[in-house]
């Protein structure tokens, strides 16, 4: 019997929650928290570092009898997919209490039990291998996140908070109706890998693609879908905002890669030309939208549609780089996109204003953070250097190769990219630094600089050495594309 | 002969790099910090120099540092034309850091700290770029050089600093993040790798040739460093800078490395005998013969002295990208070494219109007639240097004009022969104007009575005035490195 390692990963958390609540002391629950998470990381690097990146096989597996009468297990499991993820959500769990440390300070204990809760649930659902369990964890995030808008958020939270809440009910009902529809047609299973072995009739799998495609379109968020992330994002507090972006708007992209393609390669290839064209439609809409914004958050947020729109650009290339960058990118992106939501919590906190004409000048009076703040700007714009050319790189090759056209949108999108974060940039640090004598702002404190560090060694880390990382996910990736374009067929 | 393995490529790199840090490090200490810069320069040269001899002999030097992407490492190659862009920029920059130490203080210019730690990075990103290996490496630096220049341009905060160094950016990183950026994702996906070949990447590619038509224009607008027009309107709008910038950076550095990434794509991506096949060098010569002359005739029409230098410079540039696509041999070697024939005789001119500002505070021609009495030294370089520029023996621009013109014989394209001449009719009409009015006209004005020659501003001025000369008679090493190229 062996350490049941995924299980640890992802109920540490929930234990933390649990003991917090017993806590009466502010500063305690804080330190308990970090204890938790880093812990809880600790366990995440133990996970790849004894990870094999040779086989596409499920590892860590664990599997427990729930619900016999409806075949429904508690059963866990990563592959090289999924395992980058439960990494990441645990790297930005500790970073986001470490974000909140000064930023919450009414009811601490609550702030922090919602969190851990969260955190618990989103390693859930990246470990699941049963589609009950990871329905239940996947409906069940709703509430933590509900309420971290809902309570802690600024002056419009509750607004923010019921149509976050709506957008994802909605979309989360759809994926339900699907689940019962595999569950029949799948051979009354819940077992994911049973039922992405099966072959199921192109109708039934083009249904399913629909369903799911609302389901996960929300999340992404794929444009039309998208209104909530602004409201979302702009109201929520930081490490909401970060784990929205770095962890939660990867869920949709995972559903894709989880259950569309494998389970419905059929629909997928027929419809993957639509699918390009909603995720070009992301990047340049998004990319416009981004570029009108005044408001740090809403700037940021909307980026976010547009990054996010290569991410789904890239997965729906259905090639090599083109998953492999998309992939890549989901990472790329939790890291960089939760920096620059960490960085706008941290000028708030100081300043109470996140317009960017309130700015101006900031490199002569926080040096430290303007200089991080480059570089995570540089990172989103995806600079030759950083993490995210590689990505970018990848699903642009991929892109062209599936559709010159839509790639040569997603270069559209890169432009405006630069166009956005660097006229943010300028904008806030540089400039005639008039507006700054009305902030007395200081750099960023110790604290700030640990939660900052570890997230600008993984910008240049994956920019100049992507290798361990594609090398996670390499293996799994090649047997997604065998899955979708069946054997010997895979360009 | 097997490459040579060596560290020294990442090492000139280090050092330009360390020299940045050090200054940082040493901001209040301005006597030890002003002597890191042209300490660092020489060890650069020398590590350069070192590996001179491999090269000449027809070598490379080569690192392989890591894979980054299947096809792709993060990896450097030091080849003759690597060779010649990195002789150059470590050769000047140790005349222009003591340059640059005359006229910061006696500006008593601001943020000096800041200006020498990104000259310093600029090198080190400059000389980067010459010993990449591939298209992803020299991309790096690429992009490097635009960040570290930008608070260069900038320097001086004043709404011309900010309005120049935005416009600087928005060419350059627009360019690169649209057209360079779907000219990598194509090449990649069509060659699967981003190595430079020696009959270039792309050669037998399975490819149609409208589509390798496209990735070529992307690449060529895409380098917007190279200034090719349209995209050279950042050139003017950078001379904001102070000017040792404007002299190391916006006349060898930065440009230099635009027509050398353009020169790599020519000869070790495309290959000349695609873009022969393609017929694209036609069609580039008559891209770059409109720049060339379009260049000059803005250039007469300026009265701001360096946006005169500015503009010629716009025009070389092409001199250089014309005598490539040309592709006859002789022409190749013309355009190759004109990038070290015009890098030391502008830095030279640079230097003067710097010269003459610390010296008078003037900026436009007009105010310099009769100056040439009190600057004697910087004048007479001066009018060294627009000799070079026009391509009057013995001077280095002699020398790359005369291949140029030959090879444009030899390709049988005499048209472009017709360009080099009324160009070069025109470099006359805006350099000579200039000194014929320092020496002979009248003081101007309130006159000049105060001004004298600044040493530590003109010695270096009059050495790259006698490297101009020098290159000219003695044109050999450049020659070899080039025939080494196109060989």
């Amino acid at each position: 019997m062996t350490l049941p390692l995924l299980s640890l990963i992802v109920f540490l958390p929930a234990a933390g929650a649990a003991v917090l609540m017993f806590l009466r002391n502010d500063d305690a629950v804080r330190w308990i928290a970090l204890g938790f998470t880093l812990l809880d990381f600790a366990l995440a690097v133990a996970m790849l570092v004894g990870f094999d990146t040779t086989t596409h096989e499920m590892q860590f597996t664990e599997t427990r009898p729930w619900v016999p009468a409806l075949g429904i297990t508690y059963a866990l499991g990563v592959d090289g997919i999924s395992a980058l993820f439960v990494f990441l959500s645990a790297l930005l769990g500790w970073i986001c209490v470490l974000a909140s440390w000064a930023a919450i300070d009414r009811k601490v204990k609550e702030f922090m039990v919602s969190l851990l809760s969260m955190q618990a649930l989103m390693l859930g659902v990246f470990c699941a291998l049963d589609l009950f369990l990871f329905y239940v964890f996947w409906e069940a995030m709703l509430i933590p996140m509900y309420l971290i808008i809902g309570v802690w958020g600024g002056e419009g939270r509750v607004y923010a908070a019921f149509k976050f809440f709506l957008y994802t009910l909605a979309g989360s009902l759809l994926f339900l109706v699907g689940v019962i529809v595999l569950y029949f047609q799948g051979g009354q299973t819940f077992d994911i890998l049973a039922l992405t072995a099966r072959d199921l009739p192109f109708h039934v799998q083009s249904w399913l693609f629909f369903a799911f495609l609302i389901a996960f379109a929300v999340k992404v968020p794929m444009v039309p879908v998208h209104t909530w992330l602004p409201d979302a994002h702009v109201q929520a507090p930081t490490a909401g905002s970060i784990i929205l972006a770095g962890v939660l708007l990867k869920m949709g992209a995972y559903g894709f890669l989880r259950f569309s393609l494998p389970m419905l390669p059929d629909a997928s290839l027929y419809y993957s030309t639509l699918m390009l064209a909603l995720s070009a439609l992301a990047i340049v809409y998004g990319g416009f939208l981004a570029l009108a914004q005044d408001d740090l958050k809403k700037l940021v947020a909307y980026s976010s549609i547009s990054h996010m729109g290569f991410v789904t650009l890239g997965i729906f290339a259905l090639n090599l780089r083109g998953l492999e960058g998309g992939i890549l990118q989901m990472f790329n992106h939790g890291v960089t996109t939760g920096a620059l939501f960490l960085f706008v919590g941290l000028i708030y906190e100081r300043t109470h204003t996140r317009s960017i004409a309130d700015y101006g000048g900031l490199m002569k009076v926080a040096p430290v953070y303007t200089a991080f703040l480059a570089l995570f700007t540089l990172s989103s714009m995806a600079l030759p250097g950083t993490n995210s050319f590689v990505g970018e790189l990848l699903v642009l090759t991929g892109g062209f190769a599936a559709s010159p056209a839509f790639g040569a949108a997603a270069v559209l999108g890169a432009l405006l990219g630069a166009a956005y974060l660097l006229g943010m940039y300028r904008k806030v640090a540089l400039g005639p630094a008039d507006a700054r004598a009305r902030f007395k702002i200081h750099d960023v404190n110790g604290r700030e600089l640990v939660a900052i560090l570890p997230l600008a060694v993984f910008v240049l880390w994956v920019g100049l050495y992507p290798k361990p990382f594609l090398g996670i996910i390499d293996a799994s990736v090649k047997h997604l594309l065998v899955q979708v374009h069946g054997n010997g067929s895979s360009p | 002969m097997d490459p040579v393995l060596s560290i020294r490529p990442l090492l000139a790199v280090a050092v330009a790099s360390l020299a940045a840090l050090s200054v940082l490090l040493l901001h209040n200490r301005e006597k030890l910090r002003d002597l890191v810069s042209p300490v660092a320069a020489v060890l650069m040269f020398a590590i350069v120099a070192s590996m001179a001899p491999t090269v000449l002999a027809g070598g490379t030097v080569d690192l392989r540092l890591f894979e980054i992407l299947p096809g792709i490492d993060l990896a450097f190659r030091v080849d003759a034309l690597g060779m010649v862009f990195a002789t150059v920029s470590s050769l000047l920059w140790i005349v222009a850091a003591v340059y640059s130490i005359g006229y910061m203080r006696h500006l008593n210019e601001h943020a000096q700290t800041r200006f020498y730690a990104c000259f310093a990075l600029s090198l080190a990103a400059a000389v980067g770029g010459a010993f990449s290996a591939n298209l992803f490496t020299l991309v790096i630096f690429y992009e490097v050089l635009s960040l570290v220049t930008y608070p260069l341009v900038y320097h001086h905060e004043d709404e011309e600093g900010w309005a120049g160094s935005r416009k600087y950016l928005v060419y350059l990183m627009g360019a690169s993040k649209s057209v360079l950026l779907a000219a990598l994702a194509l090449t990649y996906h069509i060659a699967g790798s981003l190595d430079f070949r020696a009959g270039g990447l792309l050669a037998g590619a399975d490819a149609s040739p409208a589509l390798l038509t496209v990735v070529y224009f992307c690449y060529l607008f895409g380098f917007a460093k190279a200034a090719v027009m349209p995209m050279h309107a950042w050139l003017p709008a950078a001379m904001v800078a102070p000017t040792p910038v404007s002299a190391l950076l916006h006349a060898v550095a930065v440009v230099k490395m635009g027509v050398f990434c353009v020169l790599r794509v020519i000869f070790n991506v495309f290959g000349v005998g695609l873009v022969g096949d393609l017929g694209l060098g036609i069609a580039t010569a008559y891209l770059v013969s409109f720049t060339i002359l379009m260049a000059s005739v803005y250039a007469l029409t300026r009265d701001d002295l360096k946006a005169r230098l500015a503009y010629s410079t716009v025009s070389q540039l092409s001199y250089i990208v014309l005598g490539a696509v040309l592709l006859s041999p002789v022409a190749m070697v013309g355009g190759i070494i004109h990038i070290a024939a015009h890098a030391f005789s502008k830095i030279t001119l640079f230097f003067c219109a710097g010269s003459i500002y610390c010296a008078s505070g003037k900026r436009k021609i007009s105010d310099m007639a009769g100056i040439g009495r009190r600057l004697p030294w910087t004048m007479g370089a001066f009018f060294v240097a627009s000799l070079s520029m026009i391509g009057i023996p013995p001077t280095a621009g002699f020398v790359s004009k005369w291949y140029l013109a030959e090879g444009s014989v030899e390709a049988g394209q005499v048209a472009f022969l017709l360009v080099l001449l009324t160009s070069s009719v025109l470099n006359a009409a805006y350099f000579l104007p200039v000194s014929y009015s320092a020496f002979f006209e009248a003081e101007s004005g309130e006159g000049h009575a105060t001004v004298r020659e600044i040493p530590l501003v003109t010695v270096p001025l009059v050495a790259t005035a006698f490297l101009s000369v020098l290159m000219g008679i003695f044109p050999d090493y450049f020659l070899t490195l080039a025939n080494g190229v196109v060989r």
